[in-house]
């Protein structure tokens, strides 16, 4: 019997480009649900998310999701959050009038300033928008994937870890922010791996065949 | 090290097909917006935005379709632009697999859907696309104004101050495009989206002109434009998403290669 991926639905994003991205590199099924006891059988479960974190934050604990989410990651299986999903993984974002988020890693969401400037002192657009370098360590989710490989960014808020142990990739825009944390079974990225042609796919080809042993 | 310009090929679509002719030598079939997709995807396109020219009620579930289409093939960033209207014109899209959507002349009649689409889904997929036209007369200080109905019909509306006011209302993204210059093959109105992009402080995709890879690299270098789009220049074959890439490279503009 083949394995199952679940996409967690909590209503917030474009879930149809995950979902198609991850059946481009895989022969799991694919599932796209809100139902947790659907969640709980899954082998793999992604959270992705997009939009303001205050509305995936408030629809998360009415869903009752940040249990789930608790319980997935404790039962080992492998977890991957995405953008704001990562976010949400994060003790608390500063976005929204101040958040307080899922806090399954140490660390906050902070906002990259209206005046944020480059290394020849530019100013620098915000939403951090388009390919950026990614500079990563040897987790085994980044297998194939070429040093600084290029990754497709959209966000105005950015990951700061209160655990460098747990940042599992690095980028630089005005500001160095955490591309990618993780620990055990749960990995997380702030780039959308589903729009970022090969480096993304070959990221999530690399997901669905994990055992979660970092 | 850091975030690359982006150049995004334009697909002007009609009833499903691409419309304004599109050459490839090896694709049989060169009005298939999928095919051309994808041809761009492999050919190290930064995104693909497809703009949707279908009047037809009927046409516009072809247009659906085809979205859905293009985003099970590419995976690169997608934005669908033309004929977005109300929220449930961009969850039809989203749904279908777009990442953005295009807001132009209901921007204009209701500058308040750009606010209420905004906080629906998210500043990330607002893209709003300003059509625009010098009036000021020669020797006169630059001014441009909002064009509607593909360039002829006025508005009144500064282009520089609406293009501050629709980052204010939450866009994520602004796509300019140059009604005097659009289907010239003269380059970018350069004046025109440098006063652009220094009046938001959102991404600004320069469009409308492209002749050739110097006008790309003017478009970033002397309009400070942080994407470009073009279309004719790729469709009819003349220039590859990769020579222009390693053109603009070669100027010192850093691209994704």
């Amino acid at each position: 019997m083949s394995e199952t991926v679940a996409v967690i639905d909590y209503g917030m994003g474009n879930l149809h480009s995950v979902a198609s991205a991850l059946g481009k590199v895989c022969d799991h099924t694919i599932i796209v649900t809100s139902d947790p006891a659907e969640i709980a059988s899954a082998d793999r479960v992604i959270f992705p998310g997009v939009g303001a974190i205050g509305d995936c934050m408030g629809e998360i604990k009415r869903l009752g999701f940040d249990a789930v989410l608790r319980e997935q990651v404790a039962s080992g299986k492998p977890v991957l959050g995405i953008c704001v999903g990562m976010q949400a993984l994060m003790s608390n974002s500063a976005e929204s009038g101040g958040t307080e988020c899922i806090d399954l890693f140490p660390g906050s969401v902070e906002f990259f300033g209206n005046q944020l400037k480059g290394d020849q002192g530019e100013t620098l657009k915000v939403p951090h928008m388009g390919w950026n370098q990614v500079h990563h360590n040897d987790h085994p989710l980044w297998a194939d994937i070429p040093q600084d490989s290029r990754f497709y960014f959209v966000h105005s808020y950015y990951v700061q870890s209160a655990n460098s142990e747990q940042v599992m990739a690095s980028c630089h825009y005005g500001v160095s922010f955490a591309a990618a944390v993780g620990y055990n079974n749960l990995f997380a990225v702030q780039f959308h791996p589903e729009k970022s042609h090969t480096a993304g796919l070959q990221l999530l080809h690399n997901f669905v065949r994990w055992n979660g042993q970092s | 090290m850091g975030l690359a310009k982006r150049i995004i090929p334009c697909l002007d679509v009609d009833n499903g097909r691409v419309v304004k002719g599109v050459q490839f030598v090896d694709i049989r079939d060169a009005g298939d917006p999928v095919e051309i997709a994808k041809r761009y995807n492999e050919a190290g396109a930064d995104e693909i935005t497809f703009l949707d020219i279908t009047a037809s009620h009927q046409g516009r579930d072809t247009t659906v379709h085809t979205v859905e289409r293009i985003a099970s093939e590419v995976f690169i960033p997608l934005t669908v632009g033309g004929g977005i209207r109300s929220n449930d014109d961009i969850r039809r899209m989203l749904n279908a697999g777009a990442d953005k959507v295009g807001i132009n002349s209901a921007a204009v009649h209701n500058p308040d859907f750009v606010k209420a689409a905004s906080d629906r889904f998210g500043a990330q997929c607002i893209v709003v696309a300003i059509d625009a036209k010098q009036v000021s007369a020669p020797g006169e200080r630059l001014r441009w104004e909002i064009f509607t109905h593909g360039g002829r019909k006025p508005t009144g509306i500064d282009a520089v101050e609406w293009a501050a006011r629709m980052s204010d209302y939450g866009a994520g993204e602004i796509l300019l495009t140059s009604m005097d210059r659009d289907g010239t093959k003269n380059g970018f109105d350069l004046p025109l989206t440098s006063a652009i992009s220094a009046a938001v402080p959102i991404p600004v995709i320069a469009s409308g002109g492209v002749g050739n890879l110097q006008h790309l690299v003017d478009g970033v270098t002397e309009g400070h434009a942080d994407a470009v789009l073009a279309a004719s220049i790729f469709h009819f074959g003349e220039y590859s998403v990769l020579e222009a890439k390693e053109y603009m490279q070669e100027r010192g503009i850093e691209v994704r290669l």
